[in-house]
């Protein structure tokens, strides 16, 4: 297709199930996977998708573990390299640095620390650095704020190697909304974190998606942020097989098949242990 | 018996004594970096690699005919050691080989390498033991201005992109998503090693100047936390232990490199002690105490 404004077409032919919510399609693209192709270790992992999200949605990733999400997900924040297709995010190649100062991005699972425990306080401040900010400011009022916003100013001075999963998860968080970034990203971010938090956490979610900030999540099940959600898009063995309203989607549990259907508590404290 | 004023107007002794204090200071500050990556025996690995960076400078002297005839060695062994972390990054990066074969090969090349070529420049490996093990009769005013303006640059860097470096030592993959430039980082942490290598070798000797690097910030973790006064604490403990271990030196017949280390190890087991009977005596005192506090967001810790 060669007509003038590439991106409206492509962003229009791939939501299939009616116009989101929140953002309309007018608004710029945020983040932009084209054709992405990732092989880790030999075998490929993802066969070409697409993935488009717009300034202001709160797009969930959902899918079984094994189908690509967290692999799609870190493609497009551009820190594995894609084997085929492009990622953009707002309207640059991830290779340029300055466009991730905008950026705000919880990995997967349980950050591999290092040998030498950093404070919550120093982990949260590592969040302010970016393309041109190089000089660590630990006391920056930025840092309490966002340690607050996630309930763990009280253990800001705490190794974060002596805390627990849940409380672990909650610092990746804080450090990614310390910057107070236009985009969110973010791989399963209530993991090992008890309800009442995740309910806070996603309460926290709501006013900034409201606010403007636009939210990409994956999910290992909607969850507390199920009402909030513009729109879901499921992958399967590394292609894309819904793309639309999360409403549309009659079972957004797609969950890993070992997985028991049980308590809400034991779904999300499992998380910790899924395979890589 | 030697005054402590003579220490310092004697050349001999003044010049290794303004080493000992700048192995002291930029040693752990490469150090954290390394233990942080998970890297500790990279600067043994350079070390190694170093040696044949002495040998290759001393060939290239006895070609050029410089007087005297190590006067090349330490350059060679600053160039030998830079190319050696350089290759390591790269093989870290490219991730074919898998990373402790790698440093593994740079062990062996790097001491192989050096008993061969010294042999081909005439000398003899006695000729290296001084490299090796170190020594201070070797200590030149040369070498002295060498480790000044090399500890300069691992301090200028080192701390002053403290921010950064511990960034991306702690979660490269957050580093990289926030923007920040991993691979410079990395290849400064890289050529940082080598630098203090270098600067580290005349006293301490190529085979323990990673013990400088590493042993002073494990020490540190025994008594505090965070990233930071770790780092500002291995120096602190390296400062004292190098000079101590010095001056010990001077009235008892012993090898530098080796007093120096071992003070550094025993600094390493007090604090592990310390620990102990810190971690009892509060256990014993506060048995409840919560290891869920703050555990509820938004709500007060009790």
């Amino acid at each position: 297709m060669s007509a003038p404004d590439e991106r409206q077409d492509t962003a229009s032919a791939t939501v299939e199930g009616g116009p989101p919510q929140r953002a309309s399609t007018g608004h710029p693209l945020v983040v932009e996977v084209t054709g992405a192709r990732v092989t880790l270790g030999g075998a490929p992992v993802l066969h070409g998708v697409d993935l488009q999200v717009r300034a202001g949605e709160f797009v969930a990733l959902l899918g079984a573990n094994g189908s690509g999400k967290s692999t799609l997900m870190r493609a497009a924040v551009g820190v594995l390299p894609l084997s085929g297709g492009e990622a953009k995010l707002f309207g640059a190649s991830t290779a340029h640095r300055r466009t991730h100062d905008r950026l705000g991005y919880v990995p997967q699972g349980d950050a591999d620390a290092g040998s030498i425990p950093s404070t919550a306080r120093e982990t949260v401040a590592t969040g302010l650095l970016g393309s041109r900010t190089w000089r660590l400011r630990r006391h920056d009022p930025r840092v309490d704020r966002a340690l607050d916003a996630v309930g763990m100013r009280p253990l800001a001075e705490r190794p974060i190697t002596r805390m627990s999963g849940g409380q672990r998860r909650r610092v990746m968080i804080a450090r990614a909304l310390v910057r107070e970034p236009e985009l969110l990203v973010l791989d399963e971010p209530f993991a090992g974190i008890d309800l009442a938090s995740q309910e806070h956490i996603a309460a926290l979610f709501r006013d900034l998606s409201d606010a403007g900030t636009t939210i990409l999540v994956i999910l290992h099940e909607t969850g507390a942020l199920a009402e909030d959600i513009d729109r879901a898009v499921i992958l399967d063995h590394g292609r894309v097989i819904h793309d639309g309203p999360a409403a549309q989607q009659p079972a957004l549990d797609l969950g890993d098949h070992h997985h028991h259907p049980s308590g809400p508590d034991e779904d999300f404290l499992g998380q910790e242990i899924h395979p890589a | 018996m030697i005054s402590p004023l003579d220490l310092l107007t004697s050349d001999v002794l003044r010049y290794p004594l303004i080493i000992a204090v700048l192995i002291g200071l930029t040693a752990p500050v490469v150090g954290t970096y390394l233990v942080q990556k998970r890297l500790s025996l990279l600067g043994d690995g350079l070390g190694h690699v170093a040696l044949t960076g002495v040998a290759v400078g001393w060939l290239v002297g006895a070609w050029v005919q410089v007087s005297p005839s190590d006067l090349l060695a330490i350059p060679g062994a600053l160039a030998a050691s830079i190319v050696g972390a350089l290759a390591i990054e790269y093989v870290r990066e490219v991730g074919r080989t898998s990373r402790d074969v790698a440093l593994a090969i740079l062990f062996y090349g790097g001491i192989a390498g050096g008993v061969v070529i010294i042999q081909l420049a005439g000398g003899t490996s006695q000729n290296l033991m001084g490299y090796l093990f170190g020594s201070l009769s070797t200590v030149t005013g040369l070498d002295v201005g060498i480790a000044l303006v090399l500890a300069i640059v691992v301090l200028v860097v080192g701390v002053g992109f403290q921010g950064v470096l511990a960034a991306v030592t702690s979660d490269e993959e957050f580093a990289r998503a926030s923007g920040l430039p991993v691979r410079l980082a990395n290849v400064l942490i890289a050529v940082m090693a080598a630098l203090t290598v270098t600067l580290s070798m005349r006293i301490v000797g190529a085979l323990m100047v990673s013990a400088l690097m590493i042993v002073p910030v494990a020490a540190a973790q025994t008594v505090v936390v965070g990233f930071a006064r770790t780092m500002r604490t291995a120096m602190a403990i390296a400062v004292v232990c190098a000079l101590g271990g010095l001056l010990i030196t001077v009235y008892v017949d012993l090898p530098p490199g080796g007093v120096i280390v071992l003070a550094t190890i025993a600094v390493y087991v007090a604090g592990l002690v310390l620990r102990t009977l810190l971690t009892r005596r509060g256990a014993a005192e506060q048995p409840a105490e919560g290891a869920d506090e703050a555990e509820q967001v938004g709500q007060p810790v009790r």
